[in-house]
């Protein structure tokens, strides 16, 4: 550890923290529909849509329609998605001649770029086709995070409201933020990446002879554009099996940079425009800071983990006594940390390093960040709503004890709402250790396990979180193209965005109903570094009870191991 | 207490503890830890172990029904001391011939006309038709001094139970039998009519969804397990379970809403629902009435202005001389002004009170040849024969300012003469500024209602410290002024009494009764003061703020808790198969059966430990939500990550000491 570390990693949530503020105030203007200085580009294209597909933009859903609507959309997405995945050999645009995907890869990767997770269990440069690749997946990784944001939005609508009933229209929220801030980000994104050297390019490969004389086939892909919109929609599939470890993902140190920042900031203006919307802006920066501060920490923990000197390599003396193993090396160990942390921390699961190769407390930190519940800062949209929910639990428990029943944004919390939020937040546990209690003692699915021990449970223990959280990251060690994983992590995948979003949607649609209350001195302030303590308290107490057993048989006894076996051998 | 006991054990059965998800999930476990001893028995294995955690666990159930209990005995005390004053009475009913034929109590219905004369018990609720009588209310309100009721007027209503104890009256009857005011007392407090409040509710969701959490968190550990090659005990992991889930607010629950009615019943206030006692907690603006509550029923004299020439002793002297046989509290507040000024307040040998009338609206004292008056101050002009623009500029000045600040000016003459004028105030109670102070800051906005014009009402509001006020009002004003504040989504609460405040009673979301009022008020409302005493509103906001406080608070504490039960029993089931998780040990307990087991006690004993506290509740101190929640974050938070960890070393060093495990 030293200070240029600290001051990167510092550098690298600040700038991501101070952009995230105008991003938040135009995104809150695309919203509430209001003009922006896009308009004349993207305005025409908005209304052919709206006219081509019978849409009113104006017509206000109900959190039923708006659910309804957003289920319709995913169902239809899922579809049309495996369809592609299954025929892509009978489809344009596959120069190597790649076969259809097996049915079990077909669902688990249609359900994983619907739902915003982008885990990926082929090798993508040797399963896809350029159609797949374009037409499937990276359609879906702008709307799938345009979705996470729509609901993002209808929750902030439904705390704005006042005795309200609807909470905007799904599809118009859907064209608006596809349109006006996911494409044209991702469009500036792509360029810089392209300067910087990736390749965009419909050329599937170019071959080229090594200095030894091999043969060569070199994968290009249209990299850069794949890259900004993995990155900005917290989707997280790379291009390349190994993600942006791998030099035409992430070429230069500006890349690594501009991609962390990317990660993150959306999912930070998510909750700078809720507050603008839900008339918050002060609640809003808290939730901002209990994100980042949390980002910070696990960054901290880390670059700690990862900077100590291995046991085991003290133990024989190594020349360098710190584990670079699956770190990225062109960038050093802070940048892998921060990159870990903002990765896990954001449910994006694009990665840098390996963090089956961390240090097993460094390990296991990044899987805690993603059993939190990815809201930290989460993806996008999703992020923002899991924090309100987790917002609404502490102020639920907290609010009680100033002696009123409690309020958020002006909004009674009563058991309907709490009944709610309950039934969201179950979700995590109950497919995490459950999916993972199951995998552990069947056969079936510890054949496809590398590891065994402490190590192998935590990759378990990983795979699952990654999916719930629709993370999409992947702790290594597992093969998990065989039909049981891939039918369990899509079910898991499934549950993380939609057994979730449809309780928030329904709090939503009963806080849209409540008059908007004016905060008086008696009211629990949901502001300030008391709230914003209490709310990581809460965030981290209830994350830790649920999963600190779990992580005491993974990467809790694993750093005792490490420990005990060096010392035994002194 | 020896009721509480015996109805700890029969709470026991599983279907009166559905109510209560996390206890009932407490008593299935302690069923599979009995099981589990006896199996131990059988099979020949040392029992010894099994056997205390069942008996703690059993403990733990016992425990939290023995919190509700004791809560409910306070409730059952009152009401068996209610039900020894209710014996069955004749009531004397009318008939259409004007005769009366002898009917038992329980058998009058609403609408009945009965007579009741000096001696006999008032047999049911009714009003009164036709009569004045005084009644002996002591059965309800605990009041030994008759009161007078009359028909008509605010005063009519008349309660089961209650005796007259001169001349007679007709009473019609307004209640049904079982279901007069001594009858729902009586299930009020002994909470047979207890219904979840919403609160209540949204809490008891919130401990249900936690124990499903927890459920799953355990329950998948014998996957887990199995894969690290721990072997896990069932009993073991229902330990785990039941330390984790949280017991302790599920536990004092049901006792926290209780013991707030019985602090309600204690300042004699008689809510008709829980509901009705959390929703004063969230009251956000109080309606006063201006009289009784914020200022002295009478007005007192503040000051006396002498008229031009006139030294101020002189019309001091003058203004307690003309008040000397004044017996009225104005009056008698005149003289102690006079006193407090250095005068002797006696009225000279063979004097005559001149006693006021309604005619010259004059009173005053004549002494031999000399003679003082006091008086409206127009009445006391036309006594001394001048004309309004005749009176001194300071004088008419000096009317002027008492009047708009909400003052009375009365002149006084002497001999003749007009000497000075006398300032009768409103005066506001000491310390309701203060407490008015302290209402802001917990977030309440207060509004005094009185009839008073305008002016007056101005000046009065602003040295009480009132947020607002609504003057000339008439009981439609006050309907409309509290559906105004609940259209802006504010719980409003307020008192009244007379009939024509049955409305505003019913429509406000704490509308407190006073017993002395009429029935239909007592009806409207949902809370009666047996003092009637309009300030006791104050009190009931807090006794709810308290009930809210106290759930929040232990409910915090016993998600705390669970840190340190888990660095206690997590080591402990795995240290076997895994000995380097023995780290996680930092308590250094001695070994794994009697952590777990220390963790299990330590779970029981807290609820006892707590029961106090759920009775009197956590204090409430009006400094603030801010303020408020850091301290009770600190205290219950903080304070319940840590005492487990000492407490739960101190069991552990308990029972190796003893050698129990």
């Amino acid at each position: 550890m030293n200070a240029s570390g600290w001051a990167e990693i510092l550098f690298t949530i600040g700038v991501t923290v101070a952009l995230a503020f105008p991003l938040g105030i135009y995104m809150a203007r695309v919203w509430q529909g209001e003009s922006t200085w896009l308009d004349p580009v993207f305005r025409p294209v908005e209304r052919g849509l709206y006219w081509t597909f019978g849409i009113d933009p104006n017509k206000s859903q109900n959190w039923f329609g708006y659910t309804a609507s957003m289920l319709a959309f995913s169902a239809a997405s899922f579809v049309v998605l495996y369809l592609i995945l299954r025929f892509q050999d009978l489809l344009p645009f596959n120069p190597q001649g790649f076969k259809g995907a097996s049915p079990d890869l077909a669902f688990n990767t249609a359900v994983s770029f619907i739902t915003n997770t982008n885990w990926q269990s082929y090798v993508p440069e040797a399963t896809l086709s350029a159609f797949s690749q374009m037409a499937g997946l990276t359609s879906h990784n702008f709307l799938s995070a345009a979705a996470g944001i729509a609901i993002a939005a209808a929750v902030a609508r439904a705390f704005a409201a006042n005795r309200g009933e609807g909470l905007g229209n799904f599809w118009a929220d859907l064209t608006r933020i596809s349109l006006y801030i996911l494409l044209p980000l991702a469009v500036v994104v792509a360029l810089f990446f392209v300067a910087q050297g990736e390749p965009q390019t419909l050329t599937g490969h170019v071959d080229a002879v090594g200095i030894e004389g091999g043969k060569q086939t070199i994968i290009l892909y249209p990299t850069a554009s794949q890259e900004a919109i993995k990155q900005l929609g917290t989707n997280g599939g790379g291009i390349f099996n190994a993600n942006s470890a791998h030099p035409y993902e992430n070429p230069t140190a500006w890349t690594n940079l501009l991609e962390i920042i990317a990660m993150n900031v959306l999912g930070y203006a998510c909750a700078i425009a809720f507050g603008i919307v839900a008339l918050a802006r002060k609640e809003a920066r808290a939730l901002v800071a209990v994100m980042a501060l949390f980002v910070l920490g696990a960054s901290a923990v880390i670059y700690w983990t990862e900077t100590q000197a291995p046991p085991a390599m003290l133990a024989v003396h190594a020349a360098t006594a710190v584990n670079m193993e699956g770190k990225e090396v062109r960038f050093g160990a802070p940048s892998t940390a921060v990159w870990a942390a903002a990765t896990t921390g954001a449910s994006d699961g694009g990665v840098n390093g390996m963090h089956d190769s961390f240090m097993p407390l460094g390990g296991g930190m990044a899987m805690f960040m993603i059993q939190l519940g990815e809201m930290l800062p989460g993806g996008v949209g999703s992020g923002l709503y899991g924090m309100v929910v987790m917002a609404l639990i502490a102020v639920f428990v907290a609010g009680l004890m100033v002696g009123r029943t409690p309020e958020y944004l002006g909004k009674k919390i009563e058991a309907r709402e709490v009944k709610l939020a309950m039934l969201a937040v179950l979700i995590l546990p109950l497919s995490i250790l459950g999916f993972a209690a199951l995998a552990a003692v069947l056969p079936v699915a510890l054949k496809a396990l590398e590891n065994s021990g402490p190590h192998g449970l935590s990759e378990i223990l990983y795979a699952y979180s990654s999916a719930t959280g629709n993370n999409g990251s992947a702790f290594a060690g597992l093969s998990a193209n065989v039909p049981y994983w891939n039918a369990t992590l899509g079910i898991a995948m499934l549950l993380g965005r939609f057994a979730y979003v449809v309780p928030v949607l329904a709090m939503a649609g009963a806080i849209v109903a409540k008059p908007k209350l004016a905060p008086t001195a008696g009211t629990l302030p949901t502001h300030g570094p008391l709230f914003i303590s209490l709310l990581m308290g809460v965030i981290l107490i209830m994350g830790g009870l649920q999963f600190f057993p779990a992580q005491a048989l993974g990467p809790i006894v694993e750093h005792f191991q490490v420990l005990q076996t060096v010392a035994a051998q002194h | 207490m020896v009721r509480a006991v015996r109805d700890s054990f029969v709470k026991l059965d599983p279907r009166q503890l559905s109510r209560n998800p996390v206890i009932l999930a407490t008593e299935v476990v302690a069923v599979l830890a009995t099981i589990s001893t006896i199996d131990a028995f059988r099979t020949g294995a040392s029992p010894w172990w099994a056997f205390q955690l069942a008996l703690w666990l059993w403990f733990t159930v016992l425990f939290a029904n023995f919190a509700e209990s004791i809560a409910e005995g306070r409730g059952k005390a009152a009401a068996d001391a209610l039900r020894a004053q209710r014996v069955d009475v004749q009531a004397k009913r009318l008939d259409d011939k004007g005769g009366f034929v002898l009917t038992p109590a329980f058998k009058l219905h609403a609408g009945d006309v009965v007579l009741v004369e000096a001696g006999d018990m008032v047999p049911s609720d009714g009003d009164i038709v036709e009569g004045v009588a005084s009644v002996n209310e002591a059965a309800i309100t605990g009041e030994s001094a008759p009161v007078i009721r009359e028909s008509g007027g605010d005063r009519s209503a008349v309660t089961g139970g209650t005796t007259v104890v001169s001349d007679w009256i007709k009473v019609k009857i307004t209640a049904d039998p079982g279901n007069t005011f001594l009858d729902r007392m009586i299930a009020m407090v002994e909470g047979a009519e207890r219904r979840k409040t919403p609160n209540e509710l949204a809490l008891t969701v919130l401990l249900a969804g936690l124990t499903i959490i927890f459920l799953i968190a355990v329950a998948t550990l014998l996957g887990l397990g199995q894969y690290s090659g721990v072997k896990l005990d069932p009993l073991v992991l229902g330990a785990l379970f039941i330390c984790l889930i949280p017991t302790t607010i599920g536990a004092l629950l049901s006792a926290i809403g209780i013991a707030g009615m019985d602090r309600l019943l204690k300042v004699n206030v008689l809510a008709t629902s829980g509901r009705a006692v959390e929703a004063s907690g969230d009251v956000d603006t109080l309606l006063l009435d201006k009289t009784g509550t914020i200022t002295h029923g009478n007005r007192m004299a503040a000051e006396v202005v002498a008229a031009p020439g006139v030294r101020a002793e002189v019309a001091m002297k003058a203004a307690m001389m003309a008040s000397l046989a004044d017996e009225t509290p104005e009056g008698r507040s005149i003289v102690d002004l006079a006193v407090e000024k250095g005068l002797t307040g006696v009225p000279p040998a063979g004097s005559t009170p001149v006693p006021f009338s309604a005619a010259t609206r004059i009173s005053g004292l004549d002494a031999g040849a000399d003679s003082w008056r006091k008086g409206a101050v127009d009445a006391v002009l036309k006594l001394v024969g001048l004309s309004a623009n005749q009176v001194p500029g300071e004088l008419s000045v000096a009317v002027d300012r008492i009047a708009r600040a909400g003052g009375t000016p009365l002149a006084v003459a002497e001999n003749g003469v007009l000497v000075g004028v006398i300032h009768l105030k409103d005066v506001v109670k000491s310390g309701v500024k203060e407490r008015f102070a302290d209402l802001r800051r917990m977030g309440l906005r207060t509004v005094m209602i009185t009839g008073d014009n305008p002016v007056t009402a101005a000046a009065i509001a602003s040295e009480a410290g009132v947020d607002d006020f609504l003057a000339e009002a008439t009981p439609e004003d006050k309907l409309r002024l509290i559906r105004e504040e609940q259209g802006k989504g504010r719980l409003v609460a307020m008192c009244g009494d007379g009939s024509n405040d049955a409305p505003a009673l019913a429509q406000a979301d704490v509308g407190v009764a006073m017993q002395t009022g009429t029935q239909a008020a007592r009806e409207a409302g949902n809370m009666v003061d047996l003092d009637s005493d309009p300030t006791k509103v104050i009190e009931i906001v807090e006794v709810g703020k308290q009930m809210l406080i106290t759930r929040g608070a232990l409910t915090t504490f016993s998600i705390a808790n669970d840190v340190a039960k888990y660095f206690a029993i997590i080591p402990a089931i795995f240290v076997v198969s895994l000995p380097a998780l023995g780290a996680l040990n930092v308590m250094g307990l001695a070994n794994p059966k009697s952590a777990i087991l220390s963790a299990v006690i330590f779970n029981a004993l807290i609820i006892i430990a707590l029961i106090p506290l759920a009775l009197r509740g956590v204090k409430y101190r009006p400094i603030g939500a801010s303020k408020l929640l850091q301290r009770n974050l600190l205290i219950y938070g903080l304070g319940g990550v840590v005492a487990p960890f000492v407490g739960i070393k101190i069991v552990d060093l308990i029972i190796t000491t003893l050698g129990l495990a």
